[in-house]
C-alpha cells in the first residue's frame, strides 16, 4: 500500500507538472497584456514595466524561471491588486470558498444517498419518479440560475437570508444551497441506480431469508454496500461545486477564490489566472488521491487485494 | 411419522409483460421429520419457486394464487410478513445457489454467520460469534478462530459454500431448504458438501428439501424423490421406486441422460429432445406430450392424473390407466426393473 500512495503521489506531481506548463504556453499565446488598455502609458515606461515583470525575456527564460518558482511554492506576483504573490491572495481567500464548497458537498451528498436510496426502495413508485424529478432538476438546473432564484425570493423578496454578504453563517445558506443541487443530484442517480443492483443481488435475498425485517435488510446490508461505490464520485463532483463556485461567489459577492479568479480574467492577470488555474489543479489530484487511498479502506476487497492477504 | 411440512395444490403464476406465465400448476407433497425430499427436474421447471413459495421469497411480480403451505398445520401464506420473519432463518432456512454472490462482501463472515441468533434469540453479541465460530469448524472451516473477521472473497469456491451452509443451519432450524446448493462447485467439492449435508442431518436432526437436476447427487441423500417438470410433479416415490421402478416416460428420459460409467467412456449423453412448454400458454393435455415418443391421443387432450403405483409412489402418466396399451421402455430402463425385483420390488 505505502508503494502504492507514492507511486501515485508521483504522478501526481507529474500531472501538475504538465498541466502548469501547457498553462504557461496557452497564457503566452493569448493576445493582449494586462498593460494593453493603459494607453497613457509611453513606450518607455512599458519597457520598464515589463522589465519588472520579466516579459521583456524570452519565453523560454520566463518558463524556466516560472517553473523554478513553482517548486518553491511560488505563484508569481499579480500584475494587479497591488502586486501581491499569488499564494498570499489565495490564502486570503481560501477560507469562505472552502466552507461553502465543503457546505454543498456535504448537503447534497447527504441529501442525495437519502433520496438515492429511497428512490431504490420505493422503485417504480411515485416516490420513485418524484426523487428521479429532484435529482434531474438538481442536474439540469445551473448553480447560477439557481443562486439568482434563491436571491430574489429567499433574500430580496422575503429577507429570510441576505442577498449578498459575507459574515456569519447566515449569509452561506444561500450560496451553499445554490451549489448542493449538482452533487445532490449526482449522488441520488448514482446511489438510486447502485442499491437497485444491490437489492436485487443474492446476499440481499439470504439476508431476507435470516429473517431480517425490510428495514434491517437495508441498514444492516443494502446502505453499505451502495454507498461504497459513491465515494469514486466524490472527485467529479468537487470539480462542478469549484467551477459552480466561480460564478456563485460573484453573484453572493463572496470574497473566496472563485470571485477572484472571475476578477483576474477580466482584468488579463496571467500570474493570478495561472496562480488559481495550478492551484486549482493541484486541490483536484490531491482530492482524487485521497479519494482512491479512502476507496482502498472502507472496501475489503480491495483493501485486501493490494498488500493484504490472498 | 410425523408430518412438518403440507404443501397443498399449490398454484404460482407471474405477471410479465406478456401474459400471465403458470410457473407452479398445482404442487403438492409432504414432507416428515428427519427426511430428505430431493426435487429434481430440467431447468425452468419450477424447482426453486416452488421451495421459495415456503419461505415467500418471491420477486414481487410473483402471484400466489391458490393452495396452502402448512407447518405444523399452520398456513404459512396467511402469515403476516412479521410473522415470517420470526420462521425465516430460525425454523425454516434456505442454502441458495451461487456460494460466489450469496455472501455480503462488505462484512465480515463470522457477523454473517452469528446474525440469524442475534435476529432470533436473545443471546449476547459474544455468545452468538462463539457459537457461530463453533458452526464453522463444523462445517469444514479450517481455524474458524482466526478467520471470524475474514471477508468473503478470501475463501475458495467451496469454503464459502459452506460458509453459507453455516448460516442456513446455526439457529438449528427444523426445515433445510437447498436449492441447488452444489451446482457451481467442482465434483470433488460436491460430494463433500453433500457428505456434509448429511452428516450435519444426523446431527441436528433437520429435514431436507434437495433440489437439482442432477439424478446422480439424487441417490446419495435422498429419502423420496420428487420428478417436476412445467410446474407440476410428475411423480414422486421413494430412491428405490424412482430409480429402479420408473413409470413417467419423462423420469425415464432424466435416467437415460444420467451420466454413468459406460456414457463418460463414450461421451455421449442422451438428453431428452426437445424443450419444455411455453408456461404463458400451458398446453390443455399433458405438458410432455410434445416431447414424449410414447404419447397417446388422450395426452393432447387431458392432463393425467396422479396413478399409485405402489404405496407413497405416484407418477402422472397415462400409460398407467388400465386401459393403456403395454409400452415397451428404453433397454437401459429396463435393467433397472430387474435390479428393482432383486431388491426384493414388484414391477408393474
Ligand atoms: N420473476 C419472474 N417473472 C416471470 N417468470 C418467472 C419469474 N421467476 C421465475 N419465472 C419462471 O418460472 C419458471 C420456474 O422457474 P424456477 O426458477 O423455479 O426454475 P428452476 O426449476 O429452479 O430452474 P433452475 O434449475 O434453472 O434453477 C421458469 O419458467 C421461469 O421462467
Ligand atoms: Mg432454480
Amino acid at each position: 500500500m505505502a508503494k502504492y500512495i507514492l507511486k501515485r503521489i508521483f504522478y501526481l506531481f507529474l500531472t501538475l507538472f504538465i498541466i502548469a506548463t501547457l498553462t504557461f504556453f496557452l497564457m503566452k499565446l493569448l493576445p493582449g497584456t494586462p498593460f494593453s488598455n493603459q494607453n497613457r502609458m509611453s513606450p518607455d515606461q512599458l519597457k520598464i514595466v515589463k522589465a519588472q515583470y520579466g516579459l521583456d525575456q524570452s519565453v523560454f527564460v520566463q518558463y524556466v524561471r516560472y517553473m523554478g518558482g513553482l517548486l518553491q511554492g511560488n505563484l508569481g506576483t499579480s500584475f494587479q491588486f497591488n502586486n501581491e504573490p499569488v499564494t498570499t491572495l489565495i490564502g486570503q481567500r481560501l477560507a469562505p470558498s472552502m466552507q461553502i464548497g465543503a457546505q454543498a458537498m456535504i448537503l447534497g451528498t447527504v441529501l442525495g444517498i437519502l433520496l438515492g436510496a429511497v428512490a431504490a426502495i420505493r422503485k417504480n413508485t411515485w416516490v420513485d419518479t418524484l426523487a428521479t424529478f429532484i435529482s434531474i432538476l438538481g442536474l439540469s438546473i445551473p448553480s447560477f440560475v439557481l443562486a439568482v432564484l434563491l436571491q430574489f425570493y429567499l433574500a430580496y423578496k422575503w429577507h429570510i437570508y441576505p442577498v449578498a454578504l459575507w459574515d456569519n453563517f447566515q449569509s452561506s445558506v444561500l450560496p451553499t444551497l445554490a451549489l448542493a443541487a449538482l452533487p445532490l443530484g449526482n449522488v441520488a442517480r448514482f446511489m438510486r441506480t447502485e442499491m437497485v443492483d444491490v437489492m436485487s443481488s443474492d446476499y440481499i435475498e439470504l439476508a431476507k431469508s435470516k429473517g431480517n425485517s425490510a428495514w434491517k435488510v437495508v441498514t444492516k446490508h443494502a446502505l453499505r454496500n451502495s454507498l461504497i461505490p459513491i465515494v469514486t464520485i466524490i472527485g467529479p463532483m468537487a470539480v462542478s461545486v469549484m467551477t459552480g463556485s466561480m460564478v456563485v461567489e460573484n453573484i453572493f459577492s463572496i470574497p473566496g477564490i472563485g470571485e477572484q479568479f472571475v476578477k483576474s480574467i477580466t482584468t488579463n492577470d496571467y500570474p493570478t489566472i495561472m496562480g488559481l488555474t495550478i492551484f486549482y489543479s493541484f486541490l483536484l489530484v490531491v482530492i482524487i488521491l485521497i479519494v482512491d487511498i479512502l476507496y482502498g479502506f472502507i472496501d475489503p476487497r480491495i483493501r485486501l487485494g493490494n498488500g493484504g492477504k490472498e | 411419522m410425523d408430518k412438518i411440512l403440507e404443501v397443498k395444490d399449490l398454484h404460482v403464476n407471474f405477471a410479465t409483460y406478456n401474459g400471465t406465465v403458470q410457473a407452479i400448476r398445482g404442487v403438492s407433497f409432504d414432507l416428515n421429520a428427519g427426511e430428505t425430499l430431493a426435487i429434481v427436474g430440467e431447468s425452468g421447471s419450477g424447482k426453486s419457486i416452488t421451495v421459495r413459495s415456503i419461505l415467500q421469497l418471491l420477486a414481487k411480480n410473483a402471484d400466489i394464487a391458490k393452495g396452502s403451505i402448512l407447518y405444523h398445520g399452520d398456513d404459512l401464506l396467511q402469515k403476516s410478513e412479521k410473522e415470517m420473519d420470526d420462521i425465516r432463518g430460525n425454523k425454516i432456512s434456505m442454502i441458495f445457489q451461487d456460494p460466489m454472490t450469496s455472501l455480503d462482501p462488505t462484512m465480515p463472515i463470522g457477523k454473517q454467520v452469528a446474525e440469524p441468533l442475534l435476529i432470533h434469540n436473545n443471546v449476547s453479541k459474544k455468545d452468538a460469534m462463539a457459537r457461530a465460530e463453533e458452526v464453522l469448524r463444523l462445517v469444514g472451516i479450517p481455524n474458524p478462530e482466526a478467520r471470524m473477521k475474514d471477508y468473503p472473497h478470501q475463501f475458495s469456491g467451496g469454503q464459502r459454500q459452506r460458509i453459507v451452509i453455516a448460516i442456513a443451519i446455526v439457529d438449528y432450524p427444523e426445515i433445510l431448504i437447498a436449492d441447488e446448493p452444489t451446482t457451481a462447485l467442482d465434483v470433488t467439492v460436491q460430494a463433500q458438501i453433500i457428505d456434509l449435508l448429511r452428516e450435519l442431518q444426523q446431527k441436528i436432526g433437520t429435514s431436507i428439501i434437495f433440489i437439482t437436476h442432477d439424478l446422480g447427487v439424487v441417490a446419495g441423500i435422498a429419502d423420496r424423490v420428487a420428478v417436476m417438470y412445467a410446474g407440476k410433479f410428475v411423480e414422486y416415490g421413494s430412491v428405490n421406486d424412482i430409480f429402479y421402478n420408473p413409470q413417467h416416460p419423462y423420469t425415464w428420459g432424466l435416467l437415460d441422460s444420467m451420466p454413468t460409467l459406460e456414457t463418460s467412456e463414450n461421451n455421449r449423453l442422451n438428453s431428452i429432445p426437445g424443450t419444455p412448454p411455453n408456461l404463458l400458454n400451458p398446453p390443455k393435455g399433458d405438458a410432455f406430450a410434445p416431447r414424449n415418443k410414447y404419447a397417446m391421443e388422450i395426452d393432447e387432450e387431458e392432463q393425467p392424473p396422479y396413478f399409485k403405483v405402489s404405496k407413497n409412489h405416484y407418477a402422472a402418466t397415462w400409460l398407467l390407466h388400465p386401459n393403456a396399451p403395454k409400452v415397451d421402455p428404453p433397454a437401459s430402463i429396463k435393467k433397472r426393473f430387474e435390479k428393482f425385483k432383486e431388491l426384493g420390488g414388484s414391477v408393474k
